[in-house]
Protein backbone atom coordinates (compact mmCIF):
# COMPACT_ATOMS: atom_id res chain seq x y z
CA UNK A 1 0.00 0.00 0.00
CA UNK A 2 1.25 3.36 -0.78
CA UNK A 3 -0.49 6.31 0.52
CA UNK A 4 0.53 10.55 1.38
CA UNK A 5 0.44 9.78 5.21
CA UNK A 6 2.57 9.78 8.46
CA UNK A 7 0.63 7.03 10.23
CA UNK A 8 -2.36 5.79 9.95
CA UNK A 9 -3.16 6.64 13.30
CA UNK A 10 -3.11 10.46 12.80
CA UNK A 11 -3.88 10.57 9.74
CA UNK A 12 -7.18 12.03 10.35
CA UNK A 13 -6.00 14.58 12.91
CA UNK A 14 -3.62 15.65 11.07
CA UNK A 15 -5.87 16.30 7.83
CA UNK A 16 -7.99 18.06 10.06
CA UNK A 17 -5.61 20.52 10.95
CA UNK A 18 -4.45 20.99 7.05
CA UNK A 19 -8.10 22.10 6.71
CA UNK A 20 -7.58 24.65 9.18
CA UNK A 21 -4.49 25.68 8.21
CA UNK A 22 -6.24 26.17 4.66
CA UNK A 23 -9.57 27.23 5.21
CA UNK A 24 -9.16 29.30 8.57
CA UNK A 25 -10.99 31.97 7.26
CA UNK A 26 -13.83 29.52 7.23
CA UNK A 27 -14.02 26.65 9.97
CA UNK A 28 -12.17 25.95 13.38
CA UNK A 29 -12.00 22.64 14.67
CA UNK A 30 -13.10 22.01 18.41
CA UNK A 31 -12.50 18.89 20.65
CA UNK A 32 -13.66 16.08 20.08
CA UNK A 33 -13.00 16.36 16.36
CA UNK A 34 -15.78 18.54 15.13
CA UNK A 35 -15.10 20.75 12.70
CA UNK A 36 -17.14 24.05 13.20
CA UNK A 37 -18.20 27.08 10.92
CA UNK A 38 -15.47 30.33 12.32
CA UNK A 39 -18.92 32.40 13.09
CA UNK A 40 -21.00 29.88 15.27
CA UNK A 41 -23.26 30.13 16.51
CA UNK A 42 -25.27 32.27 14.56
CA UNK A 43 -28.22 33.87 17.10
CA UNK A 44 -31.63 33.25 15.92
CA UNK A 45 -30.63 30.74 12.63
CA UNK A 46 -31.25 26.90 12.61
CA UNK A 47 -27.91 25.27 13.19
CA UNK A 48 -27.52 22.18 10.41
CA UNK A 49 -24.84 19.64 11.19
CA UNK A 50 -23.86 16.39 9.88
CA UNK A 51 -21.23 13.74 10.26
CA UNK A 52 -19.81 10.47 9.40
CA UNK A 53 -16.71 8.93 8.38
CA UNK A 54 -13.68 10.21 6.99
CA UNK A 55 -12.70 9.18 3.62
CA UNK A 56 -15.49 11.05 1.95
CA UNK A 57 -13.79 14.23 1.42
CA UNK A 58 -14.84 16.76 0.53
CA UNK A 59 -17.94 15.60 2.25
CA UNK A 60 -18.38 16.59 5.48
CA UNK A 61 -16.17 19.00 6.72
CA UNK A 62 -15.57 20.77 3.54
CA UNK A 63 -19.26 21.67 3.16
CA UNK A 64 -19.28 23.92 6.67
CA UNK A 65 -19.31 27.48 5.55
CA UNK A 66 -22.06 29.83 4.51
CA UNK A 67 -24.89 28.39 3.11
CA UNK A 68 -24.41 25.12 3.72
CA UNK A 69 -23.02 23.21 6.99
CA UNK A 70 -22.44 25.07 10.79
CA UNK A 71 -20.62 22.02 11.65
CA UNK A 72 -19.48 18.40 10.88
CA UNK A 73 -18.28 15.33 12.71
CA UNK A 74 -15.76 13.68 10.92
CA UNK A 75 -15.09 9.97 12.60
CA UNK A 76 -12.15 7.17 12.05
CA UNK A 77 -12.23 6.23 8.23
CA UNK A 78 -15.23 4.75 7.20
CA UNK A 79 -16.37 4.67 11.16
CA UNK A 80 -19.41 6.45 12.42
CA UNK A 81 -18.18 9.21 14.89
CA UNK A 82 -19.37 8.77 18.40
CA UNK A 83 -22.29 10.64 20.01
CA UNK A 84 -19.60 13.22 21.78
CA UNK A 85 -18.95 14.64 18.44
CA UNK A 86 -22.88 15.43 17.81
CA UNK A 87 -23.23 16.35 21.23
CA UNK A 88 -20.58 19.11 21.12
CA UNK A 89 -21.49 20.49 17.38
CA UNK A 90 -25.24 20.45 18.13
CA UNK A 91 -23.92 22.82 21.23
CA UNK A 92 -21.62 24.69 19.30
CA UNK A 93 -23.90 25.70 16.30
CA UNK A 94 -26.84 26.15 18.51
CA UNK A 95 -28.12 29.70 18.25
CA UNK A 96 -31.10 29.11 20.36
CA UNK A 97 -33.51 28.14 16.78
CA UNK A 98 -32.62 24.30 17.24
CA UNK A 99 -30.38 22.13 15.39
CA UNK A 100 -30.92 19.64 12.37
CA UNK A 101 -28.94 16.40 11.95
CA UNK A 102 -28.88 14.93 8.54
CA UNK A 103 -28.05 11.35 9.06
CA UNK A 104 -26.65 8.97 6.38
CA UNK A 105 -28.68 5.33 6.46
CA UNK A 106 -25.96 3.66 8.34
CA UNK A 107 -26.65 1.13 11.15
CA UNK A 108 -23.49 3.24 13.44
CA UNK A 109 -24.43 6.60 12.23
CA UNK A 110 -28.49 5.98 13.09
CA UNK A 111 -26.98 4.87 16.32
CA UNK A 112 -24.71 7.36 17.34
CA UNK A 113 -26.42 10.09 16.01
CA UNK A 114 -29.56 8.84 17.97
CA UNK A 115 -27.84 8.82 21.03
CA UNK A 116 -26.37 12.48 20.66
CA UNK A 117 -30.23 14.01 20.21
CA UNK A 118 -30.89 12.50 23.27
CA UNK A 119 -28.65 14.16 25.24
CA UNK A 120 -28.77 17.64 23.26
CA UNK A 121 -32.41 17.27 24.26
CA UNK A 122 -31.66 16.60 28.02
CA UNK A 123 -29.11 19.76 27.70
CA UNK A 124 -32.47 21.93 26.04
CA UNK A 125 -31.95 21.88 22.52
CA UNK A 126 -34.50 21.14 20.08
CA UNK A 127 -32.91 18.66 18.19
CA UNK A 128 -34.92 17.25 14.60
CA UNK A 129 -32.83 14.70 12.29
CA UNK A 130 -33.82 13.80 8.30
CA UNK A 131 -32.30 10.27 7.20
CA UNK A 132 -31.18 10.37 3.96
CA UNK A 133 -31.25 6.90 2.40
CA UNK A 134 -31.14 7.53 -1.45
CA UNK A 135 -29.07 4.15 -2.77
CA UNK A 136 -31.26 2.66 -5.49
CA UNK A 137 -28.59 -0.23 -5.10
CA UNK A 138 -29.60 -1.87 -1.66
CA UNK A 139 -34.08 -3.19 -1.53
CA UNK A 140 -35.77 -1.25 0.89
CA UNK A 141 -37.26 -3.76 2.75
CA UNK A 142 -37.68 -5.46 6.31
CA UNK A 143 -34.56 -7.89 5.24
CA UNK A 144 -31.96 -5.08 5.09
CA UNK A 145 -30.82 -1.93 6.89
CA UNK A 146 -32.51 0.06 4.48
CA UNK A 147 -30.99 1.92 1.51
CA UNK A 148 -27.42 3.69 2.11
CA UNK A 149 -27.72 7.30 2.38
CA UNK A 150 -24.83 8.58 -0.83
CA UNK A 151 -24.56 11.14 -3.40
CA UNK A 152 -28.14 12.83 -1.85
CA UNK A 153 -26.49 13.83 0.90
CA UNK A 154 -24.47 16.47 -0.41
CA UNK A 155 -27.38 18.07 -2.35
CA UNK A 156 -29.12 17.76 0.64
CA UNK A 157 -26.76 19.79 2.87
CA UNK A 158 -26.25 22.77 0.45
CA UNK A 159 -30.44 23.27 0.00
CA UNK A 160 -30.95 22.65 3.24
CA UNK A 161 -28.08 24.96 4.34
CA UNK A 162 -29.14 27.78 2.05
CA UNK A 163 -32.61 27.50 3.53
CA UNK A 164 -31.12 27.96 6.93
CA UNK A 165 -29.11 30.44 5.77
CA UNK A 166 -32.22 32.61 4.49
CA UNK A 167 -33.64 32.33 8.29
CA UNK A 168 -36.08 29.04 7.63
CA UNK A 169 -37.23 27.75 11.04
CA UNK A 170 -36.40 24.38 12.42
CA UNK A 171 -39.80 22.64 11.19
CA UNK A 172 -38.99 24.21 7.79
CA UNK A 173 -35.80 23.02 7.09
CA UNK A 174 -36.36 19.65 8.65
CA UNK A 175 -39.39 19.47 5.84
CA UNK A 176 -37.72 20.68 3.10
CA UNK A 177 -34.42 18.00 4.02
CA UNK A 178 -37.41 15.38 3.65
CA UNK A 179 -38.73 17.00 0.33
CA UNK A 180 -35.31 16.49 -0.93
CA UNK A 181 -34.87 12.97 0.60
CA UNK A 182 -38.32 11.93 -0.81
CA UNK A 183 -37.37 13.06 -4.58
CA UNK A 184 -33.60 12.31 -4.64
CA UNK A 185 -32.24 8.52 -6.00
CA UNK A 186 -28.43 7.83 -6.46
CA UNK A 187 -26.39 4.25 -7.74
CA UNK A 188 -22.66 4.14 -7.89
CA UNK A 189 -20.08 1.27 -9.51
CA UNK A 190 -16.80 0.67 -8.58
CA UNK A 191 -13.77 -0.08 -10.84
CA UNK A 192 -11.32 -0.66 -7.82
CA UNK A 193 -11.40 -1.44 -4.49
CA UNK A 194 -9.91 1.12 -1.73
CA UNK A 195 -7.81 0.67 1.28
CA UNK A 196 -8.38 1.87 4.29
CA UNK A 197 -5.09 3.37 5.89
CA UNK A 198 -5.02 1.56 9.39
CA UNK A 199 -6.21 -1.75 7.52
CA UNK A 200 -3.56 -1.25 5.19
CA UNK A 201 -4.71 -3.92 2.26
CA UNK A 202 -7.48 -3.12 0.04
CA UNK A 203 -10.81 -4.04 1.76
CA UNK A 204 -12.00 -6.31 -1.30
CA UNK A 205 -10.30 -7.79 -4.25
CA UNK A 206 -11.24 -6.94 -7.87
CA UNK A 207 -9.93 -8.72 -11.01
CA UNK A 208 -8.38 -6.23 -13.74
CA UNK A 209 -10.95 -7.06 -15.99
CA UNK A 210 -14.32 -6.80 -13.58
CA UNK A 211 -16.42 -4.27 -11.48
CA UNK A 212 -18.47 -3.84 -8.72
CA UNK A 213 -21.93 -2.49 -9.36
CA UNK A 214 -23.93 -1.47 -6.53
CA UNK A 215 -21.32 -0.30 -4.15
CA UNK A 216 -21.88 2.30 -1.71
CA UNK A 217 -19.54 4.91 -0.02
CA UNK A 218 -17.31 2.48 2.29
CA UNK A 219 -15.28 0.30 0.07
CA UNK A 220 -17.78 -2.46 0.97
CA UNK A 221 -18.54 -4.51 -1.79
CA UNK A 222 -21.76 -4.21 -4.13
CA UNK A 223 -24.98 -6.18 -4.67
CA UNK A 224 -23.07 -7.82 -7.75
CA UNK A 225 -19.77 -8.83 -9.86
CA UNK A 226 -19.35 -8.02 -13.35
CA UNK A 227 -16.84 -8.14 -16.71
CA UNK A 228 -15.99 -4.69 -16.73
CA UNK A 229 -18.10 -2.79 -19.74
CA UNK A 230 -18.26 0.66 -21.58
CA UNK A 231 -18.59 3.70 -20.00
CA UNK A 232 -21.90 3.79 -21.49
CA UNK A 233 -23.53 0.47 -20.58
CA UNK A 234 -22.28 1.83 -17.48
CA UNK A 235 -24.32 4.58 -17.05
CA UNK A 236 -27.03 2.79 -18.75
CA UNK A 237 -26.55 0.25 -15.83
CA UNK A 238 -26.88 2.78 -13.00
CA UNK A 239 -29.21 5.37 -14.73
CA UNK A 240 -31.83 2.85 -15.42
CA UNK A 241 -32.79 1.77 -11.77
CA UNK A 242 -32.52 5.47 -10.55
CA UNK A 243 -35.21 6.26 -13.03
CA UNK A 244 -37.65 3.56 -12.87
CA UNK A 245 -37.49 4.25 -9.22
CA UNK A 246 -38.67 7.21 -8.30
CA UNK A 247 -39.63 7.25 -11.28
CA UNK A 248 -38.68 10.00 -12.77
CA UNK A 249 -41.13 11.06 -15.58
CA UNK A 250 -41.27 12.90 -18.55
CA UNK A 251 -41.27 16.47 -18.17
CA UNK A 252 -39.15 16.61 -15.41
CA UNK A 253 -36.94 18.52 -14.59
CA UNK A 254 -33.56 17.70 -12.48
CA UNK A 255 -30.25 18.37 -10.86
CA UNK A 256 -28.05 15.62 -12.69
CA UNK A 257 -25.07 15.03 -10.35
CA UNK A 258 -22.05 12.49 -11.58
CA UNK A 259 -19.86 12.18 -9.07
CA UNK A 260 -16.65 10.54 -9.20
CA UNK A 261 -15.57 8.00 -5.70
CA UNK A 262 -12.02 9.47 -5.49
CA UNK A 263 -10.02 7.83 -8.19
CA UNK A 264 -11.79 8.54 -11.12
CA UNK A 265 -10.37 11.49 -13.47
CA UNK A 266 -12.57 14.38 -14.62
CA UNK A 267 -12.29 13.21 -18.07
CA UNK A 268 -14.04 10.06 -17.35
CA UNK A 269 -16.69 11.52 -15.31
CA UNK A 270 -17.96 13.81 -18.60
CA UNK A 271 -17.87 10.65 -20.54
CA UNK A 272 -20.33 9.00 -18.11
CA UNK A 273 -22.18 13.02 -17.84
CA UNK A 274 -22.28 12.69 -22.25
CA UNK A 275 -24.18 9.04 -21.67
CA UNK A 276 -26.41 10.60 -18.60
CA UNK A 277 -27.90 12.86 -20.93
CA UNK A 278 -28.19 11.26 -24.32
CA UNK A 279 -30.69 8.84 -21.73
CA UNK A 280 -32.47 11.59 -19.89
CA UNK A 281 -33.11 13.53 -23.63
CA UNK A 282 -34.50 9.84 -24.61
CA UNK A 283 -36.94 9.65 -21.54
CA UNK A 284 -37.81 13.78 -21.71
CA UNK A 285 -36.61 14.28 -18.69
CA UNK A 286 -34.83 18.11 -18.62
CA UNK A 287 -31.11 19.10 -16.97
CA UNK A 288 -32.59 21.66 -14.99
CA UNK A 289 -28.94 21.94 -12.94
CA UNK A 290 -25.80 19.63 -13.28
CA UNK A 291 -23.07 19.12 -10.78
CA UNK A 292 -19.96 17.22 -11.31
CA UNK A 293 -16.57 16.13 -10.00
CA UNK A 294 -15.74 14.33 -6.63
CA UNK A 295 -18.02 15.19 -4.03
CA UNK A 296 -18.20 12.09 -2.06
CA UNK A 297 -15.49 9.97 -2.00
CA UNK A 298 -14.87 6.33 -0.90
CA UNK A 299 -10.60 7.20 -0.36
CA UNK A 300 -8.72 6.55 -3.78
CA UNK A 301 -11.64 4.24 -5.33
CA UNK A 302 -11.93 4.23 -8.75
CA UNK A 303 -15.79 4.41 -10.13
CA UNK A 304 -18.22 6.69 -9.93
CA UNK A 305 -22.11 7.28 -8.70
CA UNK A 306 -25.27 9.17 -10.36
CA UNK A 307 -27.81 11.30 -8.03
CA UNK A 308 -30.97 12.59 -9.95
CA UNK A 309 -32.59 15.05 -7.85
CA UNK A 310 -35.98 16.47 -8.87
CA UNK A 311 -36.09 20.02 -8.48
CA UNK A 312 -39.01 22.61 -8.72
CA UNK A 313 -38.22 26.47 -8.51
CA UNK A 314 -37.78 26.13 -4.60
CA UNK A 315 -35.09 23.26 -4.30
CA UNK A 316 -33.68 24.87 -7.98
CA UNK A 317 -33.21 28.31 -6.12
CA UNK A 318 -31.93 26.80 -2.80
CA UNK A 319 -29.49 25.65 -4.95
CA UNK A 320 -28.52 28.59 -6.93
CA UNK A 321 -28.39 30.63 -3.38
CA UNK A 322 -24.97 31.63 -2.20
CA UNK A 323 -22.24 29.38 -0.62
CA UNK A 324 -18.63 29.32 0.59
CA UNK A 325 -17.09 26.53 2.16
CA UNK A 326 -13.68 25.15 2.17
CA UNK A 327 -15.23 22.77 -1.05
CA UNK A 328 -18.03 24.40 -2.57
CA UNK A 329 -18.29 28.07 -3.07
CA UNK A 330 -20.49 30.08 -5.86
CA UNK A 331 -22.73 33.30 -5.60
CA UNK A 332 -20.20 35.12 -3.61
CA UNK B 1 -22.13 -23.22 45.01
CA UNK B 2 -24.75 -22.00 42.68
CA UNK B 3 -25.48 -18.29 43.55
CA UNK B 4 -22.60 -17.79 45.48
CA UNK B 5 -20.79 -14.44 44.94
CA UNK B 6 -17.74 -16.16 42.79
CA UNK B 7 -16.99 -14.08 40.72
CA UNK B 8 -14.41 -11.05 42.52
CA UNK B 9 -14.00 -7.55 41.25
CA UNK B 10 -10.50 -8.25 40.62
CA UNK B 11 -11.98 -11.37 38.21
CA UNK B 12 -14.53 -8.83 36.21
CA UNK B 13 -10.86 -6.64 35.61
CA UNK B 14 -9.28 -9.63 35.03
CA UNK B 15 -11.95 -10.18 32.35
CA UNK B 16 -12.09 -6.93 30.91
CA UNK B 17 -8.27 -7.09 30.64
CA UNK B 18 -8.06 -10.57 28.72
CA UNK B 19 -10.49 -9.59 26.04
CA UNK B 20 -8.49 -6.06 25.33
CA UNK B 21 -5.67 -8.12 25.13
CA UNK B 22 -7.31 -10.86 22.72
CA UNK B 23 -9.09 -8.00 20.57
CA UNK B 24 -5.56 -6.75 20.12
CA UNK B 25 -4.45 -10.19 19.30
CA UNK B 26 -7.26 -10.77 16.73
CA UNK B 27 -7.17 -7.23 15.43
CA UNK B 28 -6.45 -8.62 12.03
CA UNK B 29 -8.42 -11.45 11.41
CA UNK B 30 -11.71 -9.64 12.54
CA UNK B 31 -10.84 -6.76 10.43
CA UNK B 32 -10.50 -8.87 7.76
CA UNK B 33 -13.91 -10.75 8.41
CA UNK B 34 -15.54 -7.53 7.77
CA UNK B 35 -13.77 -6.76 4.92
CA UNK B 36 -15.78 -9.67 3.37
CA UNK B 37 -18.85 -8.34 4.49
CA UNK B 38 -18.25 -4.84 6.11
CA UNK B 39 -16.42 -2.13 5.88
CA UNK B 40 -13.15 -3.60 7.32
CA UNK B 41 -13.50 -1.35 10.92
CA UNK B 42 -14.43 -4.05 13.75
CA UNK B 43 -11.36 -5.16 14.71
CA UNK B 44 -9.14 -1.46 13.96
CA UNK B 45 -12.37 -0.08 15.88
CA UNK B 46 -12.54 -2.40 18.93
CA UNK B 47 -8.71 -2.14 19.55
CA UNK B 48 -9.37 1.32 20.01
CA UNK B 49 -12.09 1.17 22.22
CA UNK B 50 -10.41 -1.26 24.52
CA UNK B 51 -7.37 0.32 24.65
CA UNK B 52 -9.41 3.14 26.17
CA UNK B 53 -10.94 0.85 28.78
CA UNK B 54 -7.90 -0.68 29.68
CA UNK B 55 -6.10 3.18 30.38
CA UNK B 56 -9.66 3.84 32.68
CA UNK B 57 -9.92 0.95 34.86
CA UNK B 58 -6.77 0.97 36.92
CA UNK B 59 -8.14 4.53 37.93
CA UNK B 60 -11.77 3.67 38.90
CA UNK B 61 -12.72 5.00 42.66
CA UNK B 62 -13.91 1.65 44.73
CA UNK B 63 -14.54 -2.22 43.52
CA UNK B 64 -17.85 -1.76 42.70
CA UNK B 65 -18.36 -4.35 39.84
CA UNK B 66 -21.29 -2.38 38.29
CA UNK B 67 -19.67 1.01 38.57
CA UNK B 68 -16.64 -0.64 36.22
CA UNK B 69 -18.60 -2.51 34.09
CA UNK B 70 -20.71 0.99 33.42
CA UNK B 71 -17.44 2.88 32.82
CA UNK B 72 -16.37 -0.01 30.04
CA UNK B 73 -19.62 1.05 28.54
CA UNK B 74 -19.31 4.96 28.62
CA UNK B 75 -15.16 4.82 27.42
CA UNK B 76 -16.70 2.11 24.50
CA UNK B 77 -19.62 4.55 23.59
CA UNK B 78 -16.87 7.83 23.50
CA UNK B 79 -14.30 5.65 21.64
CA UNK B 80 -15.48 2.88 19.17
CA UNK B 81 -17.63 5.03 16.66
CA UNK B 82 -19.71 2.49 13.86
CA UNK B 83 -22.41 0.35 15.42
CA UNK B 84 -20.20 -1.71 17.56
CA UNK B 85 -19.67 1.60 19.85
CA UNK B 86 -22.95 1.97 20.92
CA UNK B 87 -23.83 -1.44 20.75
CA UNK B 88 -21.29 -2.65 22.74
CA UNK B 89 -21.01 0.23 25.13
CA UNK B 90 -25.22 -0.14 25.40
CA UNK B 91 -24.25 -4.06 26.77
CA UNK B 92 -22.37 -3.01 29.15
CA UNK B 93 -24.11 -0.09 30.71
CA UNK B 94 -27.04 -3.12 31.21
CA UNK B 95 -24.31 -5.35 32.41
CA UNK B 96 -23.18 -2.45 34.93
CA UNK B 97 -26.86 -1.38 35.65
CA UNK B 98 -27.85 -4.83 36.68
CA UNK B 99 -24.61 -5.78 39.23
CA UNK B 100 -24.37 -2.26 40.65
CA UNK B 101 -23.29 -2.02 44.13
CA UNK B 102 -21.83 -5.46 43.92
CA UNK B 103 -18.04 -6.17 45.12
CA UNK B 104 -18.67 -9.71 43.81
CA UNK B 105 -21.19 -11.70 41.63
CA UNK B 106 -22.21 -14.99 41.27
CA UNK B 107 -23.54 -17.26 38.65
CA UNK B 108 -27.18 -15.92 39.41
CA UNK B 109 -26.24 -12.39 38.90
CA UNK B 110 -24.30 -13.23 35.88
CA UNK B 111 -27.40 -14.75 34.31
CA UNK B 112 -29.32 -11.41 35.12
CA UNK B 113 -26.28 -9.44 34.18
CA UNK B 114 -26.30 -11.05 30.49
CA UNK B 115 -30.02 -11.04 30.12
CA UNK B 116 -29.67 -7.11 30.42
CA UNK B 117 -27.05 -6.73 28.36
CA UNK B 118 -28.48 -8.42 25.44
CA UNK B 119 -31.88 -6.54 26.29
CA UNK B 120 -29.88 -3.48 25.77
CA UNK B 121 -28.45 -4.21 22.36
CA UNK B 122 -31.79 -5.61 21.04
CA UNK B 123 -33.58 -2.38 22.02
CA UNK B 124 -30.88 -0.41 20.01
CA UNK B 125 -29.92 -2.97 16.99
CA UNK B 126 -33.32 -4.17 16.57
CA UNK B 127 -32.07 -7.31 15.94
CA UNK B 128 -33.14 -10.86 16.26
CA UNK B 129 -31.74 -14.79 16.16
CA UNK B 130 -30.26 -15.49 12.69
CA UNK B 131 -30.19 -11.97 11.41
CA UNK B 132 -26.11 -12.69 11.38
CA UNK B 133 -25.33 -10.56 13.92
CA UNK B 134 -23.52 -10.40 17.82
CA UNK B 135 -26.89 -11.91 18.80
CA UNK B 136 -26.62 -15.08 17.35
CA UNK B 137 -23.48 -15.87 19.78
CA UNK B 138 -24.93 -14.23 23.02
CA UNK B 139 -28.41 -15.47 23.06
CA UNK B 140 -27.73 -19.17 23.00
CA UNK B 141 -25.19 -18.42 25.18
CA UNK B 142 -27.37 -16.66 27.37
CA UNK B 143 -29.39 -20.12 27.37
CA UNK B 144 -26.82 -22.32 27.68
CA UNK B 145 -25.83 -20.09 31.16
CA UNK B 146 -29.43 -19.59 32.32
CA UNK B 147 -29.96 -23.40 32.34
CA UNK B 148 -26.31 -24.61 33.59
CA UNK B 149 -27.27 -21.86 36.58
CA UNK B 150 -31.12 -23.53 36.85
CA UNK B 151 -29.25 -27.00 37.34
CA UNK B 152 -26.97 -25.99 39.64
CA UNK B 153 -23.52 -26.37 37.56
CA UNK B 154 -20.55 -25.09 38.91
CA UNK B 155 -19.21 -21.99 37.98
CA UNK B 156 -16.49 -23.73 35.72
CA UNK B 157 -19.17 -26.32 34.28
CA UNK B 158 -21.67 -23.49 33.71
CA UNK B 159 -18.72 -21.00 31.85
CA UNK B 160 -17.64 -24.32 29.74
CA UNK B 161 -21.19 -24.70 28.71
CA UNK B 162 -21.77 -20.70 27.72
CA UNK B 163 -18.70 -20.88 25.55
CA UNK B 164 -19.80 -24.09 23.79
CA UNK B 165 -22.70 -22.46 23.10
CA UNK B 166 -21.34 -18.90 21.90
CA UNK B 167 -18.96 -20.72 19.63
CA UNK B 168 -21.87 -22.91 17.82
CA UNK B 169 -23.65 -19.84 17.52
CA UNK B 170 -20.96 -17.72 15.75
CA UNK B 171 -20.11 -20.61 13.40
CA UNK B 172 -23.48 -21.14 12.63
CA UNK B 173 -23.51 -17.44 11.02
CA UNK B 174 -21.65 -18.67 8.44
CA UNK B 175 -24.91 -19.67 5.86
CA UNK B 176 -26.69 -16.93 7.21
CA UNK B 177 -27.97 -14.07 4.77
CA UNK B 178 -27.52 -10.51 6.88
CA UNK B 179 -30.45 -8.85 7.71
CA UNK B 180 -28.86 -6.15 9.81
CA UNK B 181 -25.69 -3.82 9.56
CA UNK B 182 -23.99 -3.23 6.77
CA UNK B 183 -23.89 -6.66 5.43
CA UNK B 184 -27.17 -6.94 4.99
CA UNK B 185 -26.46 -4.62 1.72
CA UNK B 186 -24.72 -7.65 -0.55
CA UNK B 187 -27.84 -9.71 0.43
CA UNK B 188 -27.18 -13.20 -0.41
CA UNK B 189 -23.64 -12.96 -0.78
CA UNK B 190 -23.67 -11.87 2.44
CA UNK B 191 -24.05 -16.00 3.17
CA UNK B 192 -20.58 -17.95 3.47
CA UNK B 193 -18.75 -15.59 5.46
CA UNK B 194 -18.51 -15.54 9.53
CA UNK B 195 -20.01 -12.54 10.96
CA UNK B 196 -17.39 -10.14 12.67
CA UNK B 197 -19.61 -9.23 15.67
CA UNK B 198 -20.66 -12.21 16.41
CA UNK B 199 -16.60 -13.53 16.76
CA UNK B 200 -15.92 -10.77 19.01
CA UNK B 201 -19.10 -11.69 21.09
CA UNK B 202 -17.91 -15.58 21.48
CA UNK B 203 -14.04 -13.63 22.10
CA UNK B 204 -15.59 -11.64 24.88
CA UNK B 205 -17.20 -14.63 26.55
CA UNK B 206 -14.35 -16.93 25.82
CA UNK B 207 -11.85 -14.41 27.93
CA UNK B 208 -14.47 -14.83 30.64
CA UNK B 209 -14.14 -18.47 30.91
CA UNK B 210 -10.37 -18.08 30.91
CA UNK B 211 -10.45 -14.68 33.16
CA UNK B 212 -12.40 -17.20 35.42
CA UNK B 213 -10.57 -20.10 35.29
CA UNK B 214 -9.07 -20.05 38.90
CA UNK B 215 -12.44 -18.21 40.61
CA UNK B 216 -14.28 -21.33 38.83
CA UNK B 217 -11.69 -23.83 40.56
CA UNK B 218 -11.86 -22.55 43.46
CA UNK B 219 -15.79 -22.58 43.51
Amino acid sequence: MKKLINTPEHAVDEELAGMVAAHGDLIKVIAPNVVVRRDAPRQGKVGVISGGGSGHEPMHGGYVGLGMLDAACPGAVFTSPVPDQMLEATKAVNGGAGVLHIVKNYTGDIMNFELAAELARAEGIDVASVVIADDVAVKDSLYTAGRRGVGGTVLAEKIVGAAAEAGADLKAVTALCQKVQDNVRSMGMALTSCTVPAAGKPTFELGDDEMEIGIGIHGEPGRTRMKLATADEITEMLATPILDDLPFKSGDSVLAFVNGMGGTPLMELYIVFNKLAQILKGRGVGIGRSFVGNWITSLEMAGCSITLLRLDDELTRLWDAPVKTPALRWGI
Amino acid sequence: MNGAAAISYDDVVAWITAFAASVRDQKDYLTALDSAIGDADHGINMDRGFQAVIAKLPGLPNRDIGAALKSVGMTLVSTVGGASGPLYGTFFLQLGAATAGHEAIGLDELVAGLDAGIAGIQRLGKADLGDKTMLDTLLPARDALREAAASGASLGDALARTVGAAEQGMLATTPLVARKGRASYLGERSAGHQDPGATSSYLLLKAAADAWSGAAAAS
